[in-house]
């Protein structure tokens, strides 16, 4: 019988299967960070339970810090206790943690991977949806709750139903590979299925055009997956996801040994089922730009602002989501993307915050100076990112463009540090999620890659980047 | 957790797709560090203006619903984050039954964790429901809805109403199953990540 490659991890990792119930499936690592994990201490202390496997948990400080000077006191007190909560639920409970002031730190779904923890093949989850990142390493990679989190600490299983496979296939080659980004391959594949074309599904992006993609470029489209109401999103590993978690700090010792046998097991069998398949040829993607409140209102960069019927195409609740979007995002139909302008960049997040994101958006931004009307950022998705990005002299470019260069943490993709937007400013955000007041009260987000960010920064406005490279 | 019983309220129409959880409880309330205490903050930016003062035109601020305990809704509820605090506020608020065309998969299993019960049911159900404004009886144990003279059954997992009904603990069961754990651990190849 022929197995997808969920299917073969799913399988593999099945402790308890009994007819018409969910299964029990085991975890092999579990990723903690401050906000939705002090509840499931509590929890763990009330019934006097332990955290069954330490070895295979990890706990990191990311949606909370601030990403100015570390060195001086928070100002915000109840973000200060959160932290100060979870430096202390993981030296009671034996987690390694890596800290505030750690080399380590940074956001969640980057250090998985940059630290070797990330494993082809695995189950791995952490209390926050964008866990489907780690998906893009071939890993079943999915966000929890707090009481999931609870019960992974104490069990290291879940009581799972078995999802369903959601195959993408895209094929085709970009026309530009700079200036048209794996950002704007999941922005167009969300626009087409809707976000929530793949509820209760898996997600497994296959096909030359994605073969064709960096691991960090993959890791942009299983970040993703959870916008498009999908739970995990992944990719097969390959030589690229091999090279790539080789020699980390935490890559397994018998690395070679794994990896013979990965290459043997880790793939759909050829003519495996899945329960739905979509096709997208990326030779037509352009540039795209979020002009709505969810992920799913997006437009080529060349295109206009549609009118709420066009978008909704004769469903009525498509129509009126459409209506409330535009009169948030202050938006008239018909209204050309590039002729937008915009108050702030943010180049950012676990969705586009990585080494070669930030390489990319230099590459636009070196020699040039952000916009008059226009204040930017960009905030390293790790301190190994920035600390390997000043080794490039990339700090120099930005901050020379005046961009502020600041420290790692997921900032103004959700605002809950100070980083955020004031009522009704307008950003070119390279995160995840446009909904109303994400970035802050009142802010319009506008979901873009970090080339079009940078563009856009210094002209003030949307552009097709496809010029400027 | 409280077994859950029949529930006896009226509805709020809540006719919204694509409700969000960071409309549901904006990030800026994520900071607490217990479960209780989220209800004054649910769907904050809806509910008041940016001066703190109450909006009178969203339905949560009328008067007539401040006793429902059934939330009515459109479809793809509780997108987006996995936050859990989500469910917490909604059922802090008072509602412990939310009915939705669909509902995004992590806010739904966070439901059950916290005795909340997400029904789901096709839309013309919902459109009837959305108009009726008596006191409606849901009864999770015979898989009934009933308003005036009509009724409505819903289907849900044997499995998770079970649970619910009984107001099970998900770990203390998980417990029961240890030695399943132990075996599968002595056969898998979970690596340590500190070998």
């Amino acid at each position: 019988m022929t197995e997808t490659l969920f299917e073969k991890i799913w399988n593999s990792h099945i402790v308890v299967e009994r007819e018409n119930e969910p299964s029990l499936i085991y975890i092999d690592r579990h990723l903690i960070h401050e906000v939705t994990s002090p509840q499931a201490f509590d929890g763990l202390r009330v019934n006097q339970r332990n955290v069954r496997r330490p070895d295979l948990t990890v706990a990191t400080i990311d949606h909370n810090v601030p990403t100015t000077d570390r060195s001086l006191p928070m100002i915000d007190e109840t973000s200060s206790t959160q932290i100060q909560t979870l430096e202390k639920n993981c030296k009671d409970f034996g987690i390694k943690l890596f800290g505030i002031n750690d080399p380590n730190q940074g956001i969640v779904h980057v250090i998985g991977p940059q630290l070797g923890i990330t494993l082809p093949g695995s189950t791995i989850v952490c209390g926050d949806s964008h866990t489907s990142t780690q998906g893009a390493f071939g890993a079943f990679a999915f966000g929890i709750g707090t009481s999931e989190v609870e019960h992974t600490l104490a069990t290291q299983t879940l009581w799972l139903e078995k999802p369903k496979t959601f195959e993408i296939l895209a094929t085709g080659k970009r026309k530009n590979s700079f200036a048209i980004t794996s950002k704007d391959i999941i922005l167009s594949i969300i626009k087409q299925i809707g976000t929530d074309g793949g509820t209760g599904h898996v997600l497994e992006y296959r096909g030359d055009a994605i073969s064709d993609l960096s691991m960090e470029q993959r890791m942009t489209i299983c970040n993703m997956s959870i916008e498009a109401g999908s739970r995990a999103g992944l990719i097969a590993p390959d030589e690229k996801t091999f090279d790539y978690l080789n020699n980390r700090k935490y890559t397994p010792k018998n690395y070679d040994e794994l990896v013979d046998d990965w290459k043997n097991n880790l793939m759909s069998d050829p003519n495996s089922k899945f329960d739905k398949s979509f096709i997208i040829d990326v030779d037509k993607i352009e540039p795209q730009v979020s002009w709505g409140t969810n992920p799913a209102m997006v437009s080529d960069v060349t295109g206009k602002i549609p009118t709420p019927e066009e978008f909704g195409q004769n469903n009525e609740i498509q129509i009126e989501s459409a209506k409330k979007a535009l009169l948030y995002m202050d938006l008239k139909p018909d209204t050309a993307i590039v002729d937008i302008p915009i108050d702030r960049v943010f180049i950012g997040s676990c969705t586009n915050a990585r080494l070669e994101d930030l390489k990319d958006a230099a590459e636009i931004v070196k020699g040039k100076t952000v916009n008059s009307d226009v204040s930017a950022m960009v905030v390293p998705g790790s301190q190994m990112v920035k600390l390997e990005a000043e080794k490039l002299g990339l700090d120099k470019i930005f901050k020379d463009a005046n961009f502020e260069w600041r420290e790692s943490g997921c900032s103004m993709c959700l605002g809950m540090n100070p980083d955020i937007l004031k009522p009704g400013e307008r950003c070119a955000s390279t995160s995840n999620r446009n909904f109303e007041g994400r970035q802050g009260s009142g802010g319009r987000t506008h979901l873009v890659s970090p080339v079009m960010a940078a563009a856009s920064a210094i002209a003030g406005h949307f552009v097709d980047v496809r010029e400027w490279c | 957790m409280k077994p859950f019983t029949k529930i006896i309220s009226i509805i709020t129409p809540f006719d919204k797709a694509n409700v969000d959880t960071d409309q549901i409880i904006p990030k800026q309330f994520l900071k607490l560090i217990t479960k209780s205490g989220f209800g004054k903050f649910l769907f904050y930016d809806w509910r008041f203006n940016h001066d703190g003062q109450k909006k009178n035109d969203f339905i949560l601020n009328d008067s007539t619903y401040q006793d429902s305990q059934i939330l009515v809704t459109n479809e793809n509820f509780g997108c987006g984050s996995s936050r859990e605090h989500a469910v917490w506020a909604l059922k802090d608020f008072g509602f412990n039954v939310i009915i939705s065309p669909s509902f995004a998969d992590i806010f739904y299993s966070n439901c059950f964790k916290n005795g909340v019960l997400p029904i789901i049911l096709d839309i013309e159900k919902i459109k009837k429901l959305l108009q009726y404004t008596d006191k409606i009886e849901l009864d999770l144990n015979s898989q009934k809805i009933t308003f005036g003279d009509e009724s409505i059954n819903f289907e849900i997992d044997s499995h998770r109403k079970f649970r619910l009904l009984e107001g099970l603990d998900d770990v203390d069961l998980t417990l029961k199953e240890d030695d399943k754990i132990d075996y599968f651990e002595k056969n898998s190849s979970s690596i340590s990540i500190f070998e």
